[in-house]
């Protein structure tokens, strides 16, 4: 059967400046916005968009995110023809290898993208979090007659250095394109998101596997097109888009959405982003609850106070708690008494009565500065913080902590607690 | 799964007034606790209890069931063998087939139960709003060796006048049934749930259609009590129907109270619904909520007390509600007083404006209306 554009859809990366959301999840699986994962927002723009065909290529931890995609069903991509798929590293013959790189993983997958015998193909990360509508991308490229068209906005000087950066004439036609440059020649970056005319990339992807065994665009494929003298275009994008590659712009695009008019609109009707929804019940605020400038998804039962913060379905918030400033996620537990501020809690924490989290200076991390330093507290998965405990600023806790583990009941700024887990 | 379920949907809707009869909504497609409908408690019933197939009988105002249950695979009844299977009233060249009562809405599909090979089925209404393991009930039927089993509550709370009324000996054998008597002092009503073997359904459905008769509870349960062995099973769990305004008004407002919450919302199995896709609700820097239920979507600017506010409800600056019920898509403008008052779908009320009620008369502002 034959699809005009399919979409190939790149969620096999860690994400490591995530740090403990990251330790056992890939990046696409992260929560975002109390009940999304980030990849929700690019499957979500592809059936927004007319397309129904996806594939999906995981690699690192893709037990949660395989569960998330399942048959499609939440994005309406459960299809008789077409559909997801999850493609993933596999054998080949005797041997098998990882995806190398983004480009590779794509070579290694083209009979999947054969079998559809697509005119164009779409290329998209399940790492960033915008609202874009690809079909306006997609009649461009074929406007142009182009071999590749590339999604790109305006960045500061400072920011391109860290993406792909390009410059382009007046009917934006590619002239040059630089990898993360040191010295960028332009402020238009690539966003991530590209159409290749699916007999061009075919062909470049496997005259390159030959030359880089980790074949990528950015640093090859898009490159090398240029340097055949291929047709590429930039087509621009000027709405809200996030990489939320570090805990620091995680946390901000996340307060982000709290703000009154918020910059990047959950609430329009006509892009609805679409999530695997465990059918929760309505929230619930009690007659003792302060509830302002927070999101709050469903299943929530609020008795105490949650300011500016963002919370995922099923928390839990019993009286007398305070929640400032901080994300939540799915079925945390925060106990009576308990003080919770500029903090990041993975699914299932529970904070016990009258501990204090996020208290003290911001002395960035002795486990990993680089990751830890903008004061945020990042508590793992399934963690247990025992009550009446104190803990710092970019600390990172994991696992199921007892008092013992704690120094005269306190966790100083910058210091770190990572259990490992006893086997099931 | 040795039972198969029906789903009684297609009852009078005059009872609730302009809540069912202007938009054209059957009882079993209202609203209820702040994300569901009716039938979404009968229905989960049934495919938490093991059920696989599941037929809903629709008659007046069919089609908002149709758009609830356009998929069956919320339920898990999205299957190959059994599954969801809405009846409605059909026309064919020689007959126009309004259904003449439950009975006969049952009989005309009666392809239904002859095509199955379970053994047991189970009848529900769709209007009723409670939890159940139907298994147990399936047990009881066959200990008991009843023909039919007719699940009843104690409900000296209730007008028992508007429903059937059981009288049982000391072993919950029935001896004698009434349907909505005019005078009482009986206390003990059915709850329109049943159990009957299939094949014994077949046979009553063909005798009675055969003789004009058309009213499952009048011709069926009413002709035959005396002559097969019906018993009660009594459910000592929650039990609501939507009957009345006012009992659609305290049924809402029992789901503020944290235990039958946490039974309806928390404890497992869930009552499963049609998914809305609505970001969380949207708590800006004036709102003010207490002890309310609120559904996904809504942006909330002003206080909300002791009320249910389904998705999408947008409340504005300095608004006060309270006592009140709120559906979907519902706009409520800035400095606004909405007290016991049932908002339906998508109204808007303008800024400044006041609407009381009380709670045993709550103004009812009807669908789409604009105040």
């Amino acid at each position: 059967m034959k699809k005009e554009v399919i979409a190939m859809l790149l969620a096999g990366g860690q994400g490591s400046r995530l740090g403990e959301l990251t330790r056992k999840n890939a990046k696409p699986a992260v929560t975002f916005g109390g009940k999304y994962k980030i990849i929700d927002f690019s499957m979500s723009n592809c059936i927004n968009s007319g397309i129904d065909t996806v594939g999906v290529l995981t690699q690192y931890q893709p037990l949660l995110l395989n569960k998330h995609i399942g048959i499609g069903i939440p994005w309406d991509l459960d299809r008789r023809s077409g559909g997801v798929t999850v493609l993933t590293p596999h054998l080949k013959g005797e041997s098998g290898e990882w995806f190398t790189g983004t480009a590779n993983a794509i070579f290694q997958h083209m009979a999947y993208i054969d079998s559809y015998n697509p005119e164009y193909i779409l290329v998209i990360s399940g790492d960033h979090v915008y609202k874009m509508d690809y079909s306006p991308m997609i009649n461009f490229h074929k406007k142009n007659n182009a071999d590749a068209t590339i999604g790109v906005m305006q960045v500061s000087y400072e920011e391109a250095k860290s993406f792909g950066t390009l410059v382009c004439d007046e009917n934006f036609k590619i002239n040059l394109f630089e990898e993360k440059p040191p010295e960028p020649k332009s402020t238009l970056v690539s966003m991530g998101v590209y159409v290749f005319t699916w007999s061009v990339l075919k062909d470049a992807l496997i005259k390159d596997h030959t030359i880089h065994a980790d074949s990528d665009f950015g640093k090859h494929i898009i490159p090398n097109l240029l340097d055949e003298k291929c047709d590429l275009y930039a087509f621009t994008f000027d709405s809200y888009w996030k990489d939320v590659g570090t805990i620091d712009s995680y946390f901000s695009a996340n307060m982000d959405l709290i703000k009154t008019i918020p910059d990047f609109n959950l609430y329009e009707t006509f892009w609805s982003i679409y999530t695997d929804g465990d059918n929760y019940a309505p929230s619930y605020c009690s007659t003792e609850s302060d509830v302002r400038s927070s999101l709050i998804s469903e299943g929530c039962e609020i008795e105490g106070t949650i300011h500016n913060s963002v919370l995922s379905p099923g928390v839990l918030v019993e009286s007398g708690a305070i929640v400032r400033d901080s994300i939540i996620m799915k079925n945390c537990v925060i106990k009576k008494g308990s003080f919770v501020e500029g903090c990041i809690l993975d699914e299932g924490v529970i904070v016990g009565e009258g501990a204090r989290l996020g208290l003290g200076e911001n002395i960035p991390s002795k486990h990993n500065p680089k990751v830890y330093y903008s004061g945020i507290t990042v508590i793992g998965e399934n963690t247990t913080i025992p009550p009446n405990i104190t803990v710092g600023k970019n600390c990172v806790i994991s696992g199921a902590t007892t008092p013992e583990d704690y120094k005269s009941g306190l966790l100083d700024s910058g210091e770190y607690l990572i259990k490992e887990e006893v086997a099931p | 799964m040795k039972a198969i379920g029906v789903i009684l949907a297609g009852g009078n809707n005059q009872r609730l007034e302009k809540l069912t009869t202007l938009p054209g909504r059957a009882v079993a497609a209202m609203p209820v606790g702040s994300g569901y409908r009716a039938i979404d408690f009968a229905l989960s019933n049934m495919t938490n209890s093991g059920i696989r197939k599941v037929a809903v009988i629709a008659q007046f105002s069919s089609s908002s069931l149709h758009d609830h249950l356009s998929s069956a695979k919320w339920w898990d009844l999205g299957r190959k063998k059994g599954g969801l299977f809405l009846f409605t009233p059909f026309s064919s060249s020689y007959d126009s087939s309004f259904f003449r009562g439950t009975s006969n809405a049952i009989y005309q599909n009666l392809r239904f139960f002859t095509r199955s090979n379970e053994e047991y089925v189970i009848i529900s209404s769709g209007d009723s709003v409670y939890k159940m393991d139907f298994n147990p009930l399936i047990n009881h039927h066959v200990e008991r060796n009843n023909d039919m089993t007719i699940m009843y509550q104690e409900r000296p709370d209730l007008d028992v006048r508007q429903f059937g009324v059981l009288t049982l000996d000391k072993d919950e054998n029935i001896i004698d049934f009434e349907e909505k008597p005019l005078e009482t002092n009986l206390k003990t009503i059915s709850l329109g749930i049943y159990v009957i073997k299939r094949e014994l359904l077949i046979e009553l459905l063909e005798t009675t259609n055969k003789e004009g008769r058309y009213d499952f509870v009048r011709d069926v349960i009413g002709r035959y009590r005396k002559v097969l062995k019906f018993g009660g099973y009594k459910f000592d769990s929650y039990w609501n129907t939507l009957n009345s305004i006012s009992a659609y008004y305290k049924t809402n407002m029992d789901f503020l109270n944290k235990d039958l919450r946490n039974f309806f919302m928390k404890e497992y199995p869930y009552i499963a619904t049609k998914p809305k896709d609505e970001p969380p609700v949207k708590y800006n820097v004036g709102a003010q909520v207490l002890n309310s239920l609120v559904g996904g979507g809504s942006i909330l600017n002003g206080c909300v007390e002791n009320s249910l506010l389904f998705s999408g409800v947008y409340v504005g600056e300095h608004a006060y509600i309270k006592g009140s019920i709120v559906m979907q898509g519902a706009v409520i403008g800035n400095n606004c007083v909405i007290e016991n008052a049932i908002l339906d779908k998508d109204t808007s009320i303008k800024d400044g404006t006041n609407i009381v009620g009380t709670p045993e008369n709550p103004v009812i502002i009807e669908k789409n209306r604009h105040i």
